[in-house]
Protein backbone atom coordinates (compact mmCIF):
# COMPACT_ATOMS: atom_id res chain seq x y z
CA UNK A 1 0.00 0.00 0.00
CA UNK A 2 1.56 3.14 -1.23
CA UNK A 3 0.28 5.98 0.94
CA UNK A 4 0.79 9.97 0.14
CA UNK A 5 -0.07 12.02 2.93
CA UNK A 6 -0.70 16.00 2.38
CA UNK A 7 0.68 18.40 5.25
CA UNK A 8 0.72 21.63 5.88
CA UNK A 9 2.72 24.44 8.30
CA UNK A 10 0.12 26.50 9.98
CA UNK A 11 -0.34 29.27 12.71
CA UNK A 12 -0.58 27.36 16.49
CA UNK A 13 -4.26 27.55 16.69
CA UNK A 14 -3.28 29.78 20.11
CA UNK A 15 -1.62 32.48 18.22
CA UNK A 16 -3.01 35.91 18.48
CA UNK A 17 -3.23 36.36 14.33
CA UNK A 18 -2.37 40.53 13.30
CA UNK A 19 -2.47 41.86 10.20
CA UNK A 20 0.80 42.78 8.52
CA UNK A 21 1.64 46.38 7.28
CA UNK A 22 0.36 45.58 3.31
CA UNK A 23 -3.02 45.06 4.80
CA UNK A 24 -3.24 41.66 2.66
CA UNK A 25 -0.70 39.22 4.68
CA UNK A 26 -0.48 38.20 7.97
CA UNK A 27 2.31 39.04 10.69
CA UNK A 28 5.07 36.19 10.89
CA UNK A 29 7.35 37.47 13.12
CA UNK A 30 5.55 36.30 16.63
CA UNK A 31 3.55 32.75 15.28
CA UNK A 32 4.57 29.36 16.13
CA UNK A 33 4.41 27.18 13.37
CA UNK A 34 2.66 23.62 14.02
CA UNK A 35 1.24 20.47 11.84
CA UNK A 36 -1.89 21.56 10.59
CA UNK A 37 -3.93 19.58 12.90
CA UNK A 38 -6.13 18.02 10.79
CA UNK A 39 -3.35 16.62 8.64
CA UNK A 40 -2.01 15.00 12.31
CA UNK A 41 -5.19 13.19 11.83
CA UNK A 42 -4.40 11.89 8.18
CA UNK A 43 -0.25 11.41 9.61
CA UNK A 44 -2.29 9.04 12.20
CA UNK A 45 -4.64 7.29 9.86
CA UNK A 46 -1.90 6.55 7.21
CA UNK A 47 -0.17 5.21 9.73
CA UNK A 48 -2.65 2.99 11.09
CA UNK A 49 -3.27 1.40 7.69
CA UNK A 50 0.65 0.50 7.30
CA UNK A 51 0.49 -1.20 9.89
CA UNK A 52 -2.93 -2.97 9.28
CA UNK A 53 -1.55 -4.06 5.75
CA UNK A 54 1.93 -2.95 5.72
CA UNK A 55 3.63 -0.47 2.80
CA UNK A 56 4.66 2.50 2.72
CA UNK A 57 3.86 6.41 4.08
CA UNK A 58 5.06 9.30 2.34
CA UNK A 59 4.90 12.83 3.44
CA UNK A 60 4.58 16.11 1.08
CA UNK A 61 4.77 18.73 1.83
CA UNK A 62 5.07 22.58 0.13
CA UNK A 63 6.31 25.90 1.69
CA UNK A 64 9.67 27.64 2.44
CA UNK A 65 12.64 26.07 4.25
CA UNK A 66 11.12 25.73 7.74
CA UNK A 67 8.30 23.90 6.41
CA UNK A 68 10.68 20.49 6.61
CA UNK A 69 10.27 20.90 10.65
CA UNK A 70 6.48 19.50 10.00
CA UNK A 71 7.83 16.59 7.55
CA UNK A 72 10.48 15.55 10.26
CA UNK A 73 7.71 15.27 12.73
CA UNK A 74 5.59 13.13 10.34
CA UNK A 75 8.38 11.28 9.68
CA UNK A 76 8.98 10.90 13.66
CA UNK A 77 5.52 9.83 14.27
CA UNK A 78 6.32 6.76 11.69
CA UNK A 79 6.30 7.96 8.09
CA UNK A 80 9.08 6.26 5.70
CA UNK A 81 9.64 9.27 3.44
CA UNK A 82 9.37 12.94 2.97
CA UNK A 83 8.82 14.84 -0.37
CA UNK A 84 9.29 19.00 -0.08
CA UNK A 85 8.11 21.29 -2.61
CA UNK A 86 10.49 24.03 -1.87
CA UNK A 87 10.70 26.65 -5.00
CA UNK A 88 10.28 30.76 -4.29
CA UNK A 89 8.12 30.57 -7.73
CA UNK A 90 5.43 28.72 -6.17
CA UNK A 91 5.35 31.38 -3.51
CA UNK A 92 1.73 32.92 -2.94
CA UNK A 93 0.13 30.45 -5.14
CA UNK A 94 -3.75 30.23 -4.52
CA UNK A 95 -5.25 26.75 -3.16
CA UNK A 96 -5.80 25.53 -6.42
CA UNK A 97 -2.69 26.06 -7.88
CA UNK A 98 -1.10 24.35 -4.83
CA UNK A 99 -2.95 21.60 -5.49
CA UNK A 100 -1.85 21.15 -9.52
CA UNK A 101 1.90 21.19 -7.64
CA UNK A 102 0.76 18.52 -4.86
CA UNK A 103 -1.10 16.65 -7.68
CA UNK A 104 2.13 17.05 -10.48
CA UNK A 105 4.79 15.59 -7.47
CA UNK A 106 2.27 12.35 -6.48
CA UNK A 107 1.19 11.92 -10.05
CA UNK A 108 5.28 11.23 -10.45
CA UNK A 109 5.73 8.09 -8.01
CA UNK A 110 3.23 4.68 -7.35
CA UNK A 111 0.22 5.50 -4.80
CA UNK A 112 -2.92 3.81 -4.01
CA UNK A 113 -4.05 6.15 -1.54
CA UNK A 114 -3.51 10.20 -0.95
CA UNK A 115 -4.78 11.42 2.75
CA UNK A 116 -5.05 14.89 3.34
CA UNK A 117 -6.84 17.35 6.44
CA UNK A 118 -9.94 18.85 5.42
CA UNK A 119 -8.77 22.07 5.62
CA UNK A 120 -6.08 23.85 7.02
CA UNK A 121 -6.92 26.10 10.03
CA UNK A 122 -5.04 29.24 8.70
CA UNK A 123 -6.56 29.75 5.19
CA UNK A 124 -9.46 27.37 5.51
CA UNK A 125 -10.25 26.65 2.21
CA UNK A 126 -11.73 23.18 2.21
CA UNK A 127 -10.11 23.01 -1.05
CA UNK A 128 -6.67 20.94 -1.67
CA UNK A 129 -7.70 17.86 -0.87
CA UNK A 130 -10.53 18.07 -3.19
CA UNK A 131 -8.69 19.38 -6.21
CA UNK A 132 -6.13 17.00 -6.03
CA UNK A 133 -8.48 14.15 -6.32
CA UNK A 134 -9.74 16.17 -9.23
CA UNK A 135 -6.23 16.44 -10.91
CA UNK A 136 -5.19 12.91 -10.35
CA UNK A 137 -8.95 12.02 -11.72
CA UNK A 138 -9.41 9.48 -8.64
CA UNK A 139 -12.63 9.72 -6.12
CA UNK A 140 -12.58 11.59 -2.92
CA UNK A 141 -14.37 11.65 0.51
CA UNK A 142 -14.03 14.25 2.27
CA UNK A 143 -14.99 15.23 6.10
CA UNK A 144 -14.08 11.53 6.92
CA UNK A 145 -14.24 10.78 10.63
CA UNK A 146 -14.11 5.98 9.93
CA UNK A 147 -12.35 5.08 7.46
CA UNK A 148 -11.61 1.10 6.61
CA UNK A 149 -8.98 -0.23 3.60
CA UNK A 150 -9.42 -3.59 3.15
CA UNK A 151 -8.89 -5.69 -0.15
CA UNK A 152 -8.44 -2.44 -2.56
CA UNK A 153 -11.14 -1.10 -1.41
CA UNK A 154 -11.77 2.14 0.70
CA UNK A 155 -15.06 2.59 2.96
CA UNK A 156 -15.42 5.70 4.30
CA UNK A 157 -17.85 7.46 7.10
CA UNK A 158 -18.86 10.96 6.16
CA UNK A 159 -20.86 13.25 8.84
CA UNK A 160 -23.26 15.73 6.80
CA UNK A 161 -25.46 17.67 8.39
CA UNK A 162 -27.85 15.75 9.98
CA UNK A 163 -26.89 12.55 8.58
CA UNK A 164 -23.73 9.93 8.47
CA UNK A 165 -23.35 8.95 4.60
CA UNK A 166 -21.15 5.83 4.37
CA UNK A 167 -19.74 4.91 1.03
CA UNK A 168 -17.23 2.97 -0.74
CA UNK A 169 -14.76 3.05 -3.61
CA UNK A 170 -11.88 1.09 -5.48
CA UNK A 171 -8.49 2.19 -4.73
CA UNK A 172 -7.02 4.51 -5.86
CA UNK A 173 -8.84 6.91 -4.18
CA UNK A 174 -8.33 10.15 -1.59
CA UNK A 175 -10.07 11.20 1.43
CA UNK A 176 -9.82 14.14 4.21
CA UNK A 177 -9.84 13.80 8.07
CA UNK A 178 -12.58 15.22 10.00
CA UNK A 179 -12.29 15.51 13.88
CA UNK A 180 -12.89 12.28 15.26
CA UNK A 181 -10.93 9.94 13.13
CA UNK A 182 -8.69 9.27 15.54
CA UNK A 183 -6.15 10.47 18.17
CA UNK A 184 -2.65 11.29 16.95
CA UNK A 185 0.07 9.84 17.95
CA UNK A 186 2.86 11.80 19.57
CA UNK A 187 6.39 11.49 18.63
CA UNK A 188 8.95 9.16 20.70
CA UNK A 189 11.89 9.78 21.71
CA UNK A 190 13.34 7.31 19.42
CA UNK A 191 11.39 7.95 16.71
CA UNK A 192 12.56 12.02 16.69
CA UNK A 193 15.93 10.03 16.57
CA UNK A 194 15.36 7.92 13.75
CA UNK A 195 13.13 10.98 11.48
CA UNK A 196 16.74 12.55 11.23
CA UNK A 197 17.94 9.72 9.28
CA UNK A 198 14.84 9.39 6.49
CA UNK A 199 15.13 10.48 3.47
CA UNK A 200 13.51 13.97 2.35
CA UNK A 201 13.54 14.47 -1.42
CA UNK A 202 12.97 18.89 -2.29
CA UNK A 203 11.66 19.50 -5.53
CA UNK A 204 10.84 22.46 -7.75
CA UNK A 205 9.05 23.69 -10.29
CA UNK A 206 11.76 22.33 -13.02
CA UNK A 207 11.01 19.10 -11.00
CA UNK A 208 7.00 19.18 -12.03
CA UNK A 209 4.93 18.93 -14.87
CA UNK A 210 3.08 22.26 -13.59
CA UNK A 211 3.06 25.28 -16.19
CA UNK A 212 5.06 28.30 -14.11
CA UNK A 213 2.43 30.63 -15.39
CA UNK A 214 0.13 29.22 -13.67
CA UNK A 215 1.54 29.09 -10.38
CA UNK A 216 2.75 31.67 -7.58
CA UNK A 217 0.97 35.28 -7.56
CA UNK A 218 0.28 35.10 -11.51
CA UNK A 219 -1.56 32.19 -11.45
CA UNK A 220 -4.08 33.29 -8.64
CA UNK A 221 -7.31 33.24 -9.42
CA UNK A 222 -8.50 34.68 -5.41
CA UNK A 223 -6.89 37.92 -4.75
CA UNK A 224 -6.74 39.14 -1.65
CA UNK A 225 -7.80 42.89 -1.35
CA UNK A 226 -7.85 43.05 2.71
CA UNK A 227 -7.66 41.67 5.43
CA UNK A 228 -9.36 43.03 8.61
CA UNK A 229 -10.36 41.86 12.01
CA UNK A 230 -14.12 40.98 12.84
CA UNK A 231 -15.65 44.22 13.87
CA UNK A 232 -15.70 45.20 18.08
CA UNK A 233 -18.81 44.25 19.90
CA UNK A 234 -19.84 46.87 22.03
CA UNK A 235 -18.67 47.14 25.89
CA UNK A 236 -20.37 43.61 27.24
CA UNK A 237 -23.24 44.59 29.70
CA UNK A 238 -22.97 42.60 32.99
CA UNK A 239 -26.56 41.94 34.77
CA UNK A 240 -26.68 41.11 37.79
CA UNK A 241 -29.20 40.45 40.57
CA UNK A 242 -30.06 39.25 44.36
CA UNK A 243 -30.00 35.72 43.61
CA UNK A 244 -29.93 33.44 40.60
CA UNK A 245 -33.63 33.58 40.01
CA UNK A 246 -33.29 37.47 39.78
CA UNK A 247 -30.28 37.50 37.23
CA UNK A 248 -31.79 34.61 34.98
CA UNK A 249 -36.00 36.72 35.14
CA UNK A 250 -33.51 40.06 33.77
CA UNK A 251 -31.49 38.07 31.21
CA UNK A 252 -34.68 36.68 29.99
CA UNK A 253 -36.11 39.66 29.77
CA UNK A 254 -33.08 41.08 27.66
CA UNK A 255 -33.58 37.95 25.08
CA UNK A 256 -37.05 38.68 24.79
CA UNK A 257 -37.63 41.98 24.64
CA UNK A 258 -34.18 43.95 23.75
CA UNK A 259 -32.70 41.15 21.13
CA UNK A 260 -35.85 39.38 20.15
CA UNK A 261 -34.38 36.15 19.88
CA UNK A 262 -37.00 34.78 22.12
CA UNK B 1 -20.57 36.31 -22.95
CA UNK B 2 -20.62 35.33 -19.58
CA UNK B 3 -23.83 36.24 -17.44
CA UNK B 4 -26.49 35.38 -15.35
CA UNK B 5 -25.96 34.08 -11.78
CA UNK B 6 -26.72 30.56 -11.31
CA UNK B 7 -27.49 28.59 -7.75
CA UNK B 8 -26.82 25.20 -7.13
CA UNK B 9 -29.31 23.95 -4.21
CA UNK B 10 -29.17 21.25 -1.66
CA UNK B 11 -31.99 18.92 -0.80
CA UNK B 12 -31.74 15.78 1.00
CA UNK B 13 -34.36 12.65 0.69
CA UNK B 14 -36.73 15.43 -1.30
CA UNK B 15 -36.45 18.48 0.82
CA UNK B 16 -34.18 21.43 0.42
CA UNK B 17 -31.93 22.08 2.91
CA UNK B 18 -32.21 25.72 4.87
CA UNK B 19 -28.90 26.80 3.04
CA UNK B 20 -30.81 26.27 -0.65
CA UNK B 21 -33.45 29.18 0.76
CA UNK B 22 -30.34 31.69 1.94
CA UNK B 23 -28.18 31.01 -1.14
CA UNK B 24 -31.36 31.56 -4.05
CA UNK B 25 -32.66 34.76 -1.85
CA UNK B 26 -28.63 35.84 -2.06
CA UNK B 27 -28.91 34.90 -5.64
CA UNK B 28 -32.07 37.14 -6.19
CA UNK B 29 -30.44 40.19 -4.36
CA UNK B 30 -26.69 39.64 -6.62
CA UNK B 31 -28.94 39.01 -10.44
CA UNK B 32 -31.01 42.50 -9.40
CA UNK B 33 -27.72 44.32 -9.01
CA UNK B 34 -25.95 42.79 -11.51
CA UNK B 35 -29.54 43.41 -13.59
CA UNK B 36 -29.36 39.78 -14.76
CA UNK B 37 -31.09 36.41 -14.37
CA UNK B 38 -31.35 34.11 -11.63
CA UNK B 39 -30.82 30.05 -12.50
CA UNK B 40 -31.46 27.68 -9.97
CA UNK B 41 -30.52 24.31 -10.47
CA UNK B 42 -31.90 21.68 -8.30
CA UNK B 43 -30.25 18.09 -8.72
CA UNK B 44 -31.73 14.72 -7.01
CA UNK B 45 -33.70 11.58 -7.69
CA UNK B 46 -37.49 11.93 -8.32
CA UNK B 47 -37.24 15.78 -7.42
CA UNK B 48 -39.31 16.99 -10.07
CA UNK B 49 -42.19 18.19 -7.74
CA UNK B 50 -39.96 19.71 -4.68
CA UNK B 51 -38.60 22.25 -7.24
CA UNK B 52 -41.62 24.52 -6.83
CA UNK B 53 -40.54 25.33 -3.22
CA UNK B 54 -37.73 27.29 -4.27
CA UNK B 55 -40.09 30.02 -6.46
CA UNK B 56 -40.99 32.28 -3.49
CA UNK B 57 -37.33 33.41 -2.79
CA UNK B 58 -37.21 34.98 -6.85
CA UNK B 59 -36.12 32.67 -9.12
CA UNK B 60 -36.44 33.41 -12.89
CA UNK B 61 -35.83 29.93 -13.71
CA UNK B 62 -35.48 26.32 -11.93
CA UNK B 63 -33.22 23.62 -13.93
CA UNK B 64 -34.36 20.24 -12.87
CA UNK B 65 -31.89 17.83 -12.79
CA UNK B 66 -33.61 14.31 -12.42
CA UNK B 67 -31.84 11.31 -12.69
CA UNK B 68 -31.61 7.91 -10.80
CA UNK B 69 -27.86 7.81 -10.71
CA UNK B 70 -28.25 11.19 -8.80
CA UNK B 71 -30.86 9.87 -6.13
CA UNK B 72 -27.35 9.81 -3.44
CA UNK B 73 -25.28 12.84 -3.40
CA UNK B 74 -22.05 11.43 -5.00
CA UNK B 75 -18.97 14.18 -5.83
CA UNK B 76 -18.43 12.69 -9.31
CA UNK B 77 -21.96 12.54 -10.89
CA UNK B 78 -23.14 16.23 -9.13
CA UNK B 79 -19.65 17.58 -10.15
CA UNK B 80 -20.27 16.33 -13.93
CA UNK B 81 -23.55 17.88 -14.24
CA UNK B 82 -23.06 20.88 -12.47
CA UNK B 83 -19.94 21.26 -14.92
CA UNK B 84 -22.32 20.82 -17.51
CA UNK B 85 -24.99 23.33 -16.47
CA UNK B 86 -22.77 25.87 -16.12
CA UNK B 87 -21.08 25.33 -19.52
CA UNK B 88 -24.49 25.48 -21.16
CA UNK B 89 -25.71 28.61 -19.09
CA UNK B 90 -21.79 30.52 -18.76
CA UNK B 91 -22.95 32.19 -15.76
CA UNK B 92 -20.66 35.10 -14.69
CA UNK B 93 -21.49 34.17 -10.67
CA UNK B 94 -22.27 30.31 -8.88
CA UNK B 95 -23.60 29.92 -5.47
CA UNK B 96 -23.80 27.40 -3.43
CA UNK B 97 -24.10 27.00 0.16
CA UNK B 98 -21.38 26.05 2.23
CA UNK B 99 -22.67 22.71 3.74
CA UNK B 100 -20.25 19.59 4.13
CA UNK B 101 -22.43 18.57 1.08
CA UNK B 102 -21.40 22.11 -0.55
CA UNK B 103 -18.29 22.05 -0.03
CA UNK B 104 -17.11 18.71 -1.35
CA UNK B 105 -19.04 19.80 -4.65
CA UNK B 106 -17.33 23.03 -4.67
CA UNK B 107 -14.13 22.48 -4.09
CA UNK B 108 -14.14 19.95 -7.01
CA UNK B 109 -16.26 21.94 -9.57
CA UNK B 110 -13.78 24.54 -8.97
CA UNK B 111 -10.94 22.15 -10.12
CA UNK B 112 -12.99 20.56 -12.40
CA UNK B 113 -13.78 24.58 -14.23
CA UNK B 114 -10.21 25.66 -13.14
CA UNK B 115 -12.12 28.58 -11.72
CA UNK B 116 -11.80 30.87 -8.28
CA UNK B 117 -13.74 29.39 -5.54
CA UNK B 118 -14.35 31.95 -2.44
CA UNK B 119 -15.28 28.76 0.48
CA UNK B 120 -17.40 30.41 2.98
CA UNK B 121 -18.57 33.54 1.99
CA UNK B 122 -20.43 36.06 4.72
CA UNK B 123 -20.50 38.80 2.73
CA UNK B 124 -20.69 39.90 -1.29
CA UNK B 125 -20.24 43.54 -2.34
CA UNK B 126 -20.75 44.92 -5.89
CA UNK B 127 -18.87 48.29 -6.24
CA UNK B 128 -19.08 50.03 -9.98
CA UNK B 129 -19.44 46.23 -11.19
CA UNK B 130 -16.72 44.75 -9.58
CA UNK B 131 -17.38 42.05 -6.68
CA UNK B 132 -15.85 41.93 -3.62
CA UNK B 133 -16.14 38.47 -1.07
CA UNK B 134 -15.56 38.71 2.58
CA UNK B 135 -14.78 35.34 3.58
CA UNK B 136 -13.63 34.56 6.98
CA UNK B 137 -9.69 33.37 7.62
CA UNK B 138 -7.85 31.27 10.57
CA UNK B 139 -11.47 29.92 11.95
CA UNK B 140 -12.77 33.39 11.86
CA UNK B 141 -9.62 35.49 13.82
CA UNK B 142 -10.01 37.82 10.43
CA UNK B 143 -12.01 38.81 7.53
CA UNK B 144 -10.60 38.82 4.01
CA UNK B 145 -12.27 40.88 1.07
CA UNK B 146 -10.78 38.84 -2.16
CA UNK B 147 -11.80 39.30 -5.33
CA UNK B 148 -11.80 36.35 -8.20
CA UNK B 149 -9.85 36.62 -11.74
CA UNK B 150 -12.10 35.31 -14.36
CA UNK B 151 -15.53 33.51 -14.96
CA UNK B 152 -17.15 31.66 -13.67
CA UNK B 153 -16.49 32.67 -9.66
CA UNK B 154 -17.88 29.99 -7.87
CA UNK B 155 -19.16 31.39 -4.29
CA UNK B 156 -19.76 28.84 -1.37
CA UNK B 157 -21.86 30.71 1.09
CA UNK B 158 -22.10 29.84 4.95
CA UNK B 159 -24.65 28.19 6.36
CA UNK B 160 -26.97 31.14 8.39
CA UNK B 161 -25.69 34.28 7.86
CA UNK B 162 -27.53 35.48 4.53
CA UNK B 163 -31.31 36.31 4.92
CA UNK B 164 -33.66 34.06 3.48
CA UNK B 165 -35.96 36.79 1.67
CA UNK B 166 -39.52 36.47 -0.81
CA UNK B 167 -39.61 37.75 -4.19
CA UNK B 168 -42.34 37.56 -6.25
CA UNK B 169 -41.06 36.96 -10.20
CA UNK B 170 -41.84 34.60 -13.03
CA UNK B 171 -40.37 31.73 -12.86
CA UNK B 172 -40.65 28.84 -15.92
CA UNK B 173 -39.36 25.43 -14.75
CA UNK B 174 -37.14 23.66 -16.92
CA UNK B 175 -35.69 19.37 -17.07
CA UNK B 176 -32.16 19.97 -17.43
CA UNK B 177 -31.27 17.09 -19.53
CA UNK B 178 -28.40 14.87 -17.58
CA UNK B 179 -25.80 12.64 -19.06
CA UNK B 180 -23.97 11.15 -16.42
CA UNK B 181 -22.02 7.85 -15.92
CA UNK B 182 -22.05 5.68 -12.43
CA UNK B 183 -20.06 7.39 -10.21
CA UNK B 184 -17.14 5.65 -8.86
CA UNK B 185 -17.97 5.71 -5.41
CA UNK B 186 -21.39 3.81 -4.10
CA UNK B 187 -22.93 4.78 -0.74
CA UNK B 188 -23.82 1.68 1.43
CA UNK B 189 -25.20 3.02 3.84
CA UNK B 190 -27.01 6.23 5.06
CA UNK B 191 -27.73 7.30 9.03
CA UNK B 192 -30.07 10.06 9.29
CA UNK B 193 -30.28 11.73 12.60
CA UNK B 194 -33.67 12.02 14.34
CA UNK B 195 -35.99 14.83 13.10
CA UNK B 196 -36.04 16.91 16.14
CA UNK B 197 -32.04 17.46 16.61
CA UNK B 198 -30.99 20.86 15.44
CA UNK B 199 -28.17 21.25 13.25
CA UNK B 200 -25.29 23.29 15.25
CA UNK B 201 -24.31 25.36 11.74
CA UNK B 202 -28.12 26.05 11.31
CA UNK B 203 -29.96 26.41 14.59
CA UNK B 204 -30.74 29.96 15.30
CA UNK B 205 -29.60 29.72 19.36
CA UNK B 206 -26.87 27.93 20.58
CA UNK B 207 -26.43 27.16 24.34
CA UNK B 208 -23.07 25.62 24.47
CA UNK B 209 -21.11 24.28 27.19
CA UNK B 210 -17.39 24.14 28.58
CA UNK B 211 -14.92 23.05 31.11
CA UNK B 212 -17.43 24.60 33.69
CA UNK B 213 -19.79 21.64 33.25
CA UNK B 214 -17.85 19.14 34.51
CA UNK B 215 -19.31 17.06 31.98
CA UNK B 216 -22.91 17.30 33.04
CA UNK B 217 -24.86 18.95 30.12
CA UNK B 218 -28.60 18.63 31.23
CA UNK B 219 -29.24 21.79 32.10
CA UNK B 220 -27.62 23.45 28.75
CA UNK B 221 -29.68 20.34 26.89
CA UNK B 222 -33.05 21.56 28.44
CA UNK B 223 -32.71 25.55 27.55
CA UNK B 224 -31.46 24.52 24.12
CA UNK B 225 -34.58 22.37 23.59
CA UNK B 226 -36.91 24.70 25.29
CA UNK B 227 -35.24 27.03 22.56
CA UNK B 228 -35.14 25.03 19.63
CA UNK B 229 -31.73 25.00 19.34
CA UNK B 230 -28.55 23.37 19.39
CA UNK B 231 -26.52 22.20 21.62
CA UNK B 232 -22.29 23.62 21.57
CA UNK B 233 -18.95 22.62 23.27
CA UNK B 234 -15.55 23.68 24.05
CA UNK B 235 -12.90 21.87 22.57
CA UNK B 236 -11.72 20.83 26.00
CA UNK B 237 -14.93 19.49 26.61
CA UNK B 238 -14.80 17.42 23.30
CA UNK B 239 -11.00 16.26 24.39
CA UNK B 240 -12.36 15.05 27.59
CA UNK B 241 -15.46 12.89 26.05
CA UNK B 242 -17.90 14.74 27.59
CA UNK B 243 -19.62 15.34 23.75
CA UNK B 244 -18.88 14.43 19.91
CA UNK B 245 -16.78 15.99 17.91
CA UNK B 246 -19.73 16.59 16.01
CA UNK B 247 -20.40 19.67 18.53
CA UNK B 248 -16.98 21.13 18.79
CA UNK B 249 -17.02 25.14 18.04
CA UNK B 250 -14.19 26.50 17.46
CA UNK B 251 -10.94 26.65 15.10
CA UNK B 252 -10.91 22.85 15.12
CA UNK B 253 -14.22 22.26 15.22
CA UNK B 254 -17.63 24.12 13.81
CA UNK B 255 -17.83 27.68 13.57
CA UNK B 256 -21.37 29.37 14.18
CA UNK B 257 -23.24 32.09 13.29
CA UNK B 258 -27.04 31.74 15.32
CA UNK B 259 -29.06 34.90 15.94
CA UNK B 260 -27.82 33.89 20.03
CA UNK B 261 -24.79 32.34 21.38
CA UNK B 262 -24.77 31.42 25.48
CA UNK B 263 -21.92 30.21 26.12
CA UNK B 264 -21.61 28.56 29.69
CA UNK B 265 -18.73 27.78 31.65
CA UNK B 266 -16.94 28.98 28.86
CA UNK B 267 -13.66 30.52 29.32
CA UNK B 268 -12.60 31.67 26.07
CA UNK B 269 -9.73 30.37 24.57
CA UNK B 270 -8.27 32.12 21.26
CA UNK B 271 -9.70 29.15 19.32
CA UNK B 272 -13.23 28.98 20.56
CA UNK B 273 -13.47 32.73 20.36
CA UNK B 274 -12.43 32.37 16.85
CA UNK B 275 -15.53 29.45 16.07
CA UNK B 276 -18.44 31.81 17.70
CA UNK B 277 -17.47 35.40 16.90
CA UNK B 278 -19.55 35.94 14.39
CA UNK B 279 -22.98 35.20 16.09
CA UNK B 280 -25.09 37.85 16.14
CA UNK B 281 -25.52 37.83 20.01
CA UNK B 282 -23.56 36.12 22.93
CA UNK B 283 -24.31 35.73 26.30
CA UNK B 284 -21.57 34.41 28.66
CA UNK B 285 -22.33 32.68 31.94
CA UNK B 286 -19.36 32.25 34.08
CA UNK B 287 -18.30 31.85 37.37
CA UNK B 288 -14.66 33.88 37.14
CA UNK B 289 -15.00 37.44 36.70
CA UNK B 290 -12.04 37.56 34.68
CA UNK B 291 -12.94 35.10 32.17
CA UNK B 292 -11.54 36.37 28.36
CA UNK B 293 -15.11 35.30 27.06
CA UNK B 294 -16.44 38.37 28.85
CA UNK B 295 -14.78 40.61 26.49
CA UNK B 296 -16.35 38.97 23.55
CA UNK B 297 -19.84 39.08 24.99
CA UNK B 298 -22.64 41.49 24.73
CA UNK B 299 -24.50 40.66 28.12
CA UNK B 300 -22.84 38.82 30.90
CA UNK B 301 -23.66 37.06 34.24
CA UNK B 302 -20.89 36.49 36.89
CA UNK B 303 -22.44 33.05 38.35
CA UNK B 304 -22.33 29.01 39.08
CA UNK B 305 -23.89 28.05 35.41
CA UNK B 306 -25.85 25.51 37.33
CA UNK B 307 -27.71 27.86 39.40
CA UNK B 308 -28.30 30.53 36.46
CA UNK B 309 -29.07 28.36 33.60
CA UNK B 310 -31.78 26.36 35.27
CA UNK B 311 -33.37 29.43 36.53
CA UNK B 312 -33.32 30.74 32.95
CA UNK B 313 -35.24 27.83 30.90
CA UNK B 314 -37.31 28.87 33.99
CA UNK B 315 -37.78 32.22 32.75
CA UNK B 316 -38.11 31.93 29.24
CA UNK B 317 -40.67 28.90 29.59
CA UNK B 318 -42.99 31.88 31.55
CA UNK B 319 -42.03 34.04 28.86
CA UNK B 320 -42.96 31.48 26.47
CA UNK B 321 -46.00 30.52 28.18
Amino acid sequence: MEIVVLVKQVPDTESIIQIGEDNVSIKTDDIKWVMNPYDELAVEAALQIKEAQGGTVTILSMGPDKTVEVIRTALAMGADTGVHINDPATVGSDALSRAKLLAAAIRARPFDLVIAGMRAVDEDNYQVGAAVAEYLDIPQFTQVTKVVVENDTIKCHQVVEGATVVAEASLPALFTTQRGLNEPRYASLPGIMKAKKKPIETLTLADLDVSPETVGPAGRKINVTALRFPPEREPVKMIDGENAADIASKLATVLHEEIKVI
Amino acid sequence: MTQGVLVICEQRDGAFRKISFEAVSEGRRLADGLNTDLTALVLGGDIADIAGDLEACGPDKIWVADDPLLMDYRTESYTTVCAQAIQSASPQVVLIGASAQGKDLAARLAARLDAGLVMDCIAIRLEDGQLTYTRPMSGGKILADVSITGTPQLVAIRSNVMPITKSSHACTTETFDVQVDEPRTRVVDKKVESGDKVELTEAAIVVSGGRGTGGDYAAIEELASLVNGAVGASRSAVDEGWRPHSDQVGQTGKVVSPSLYVACGISGAIQHLAGMSTSKNIVAINKDAEAPIFAKADYGVVGDLFEIVPELTKAVRQIKE
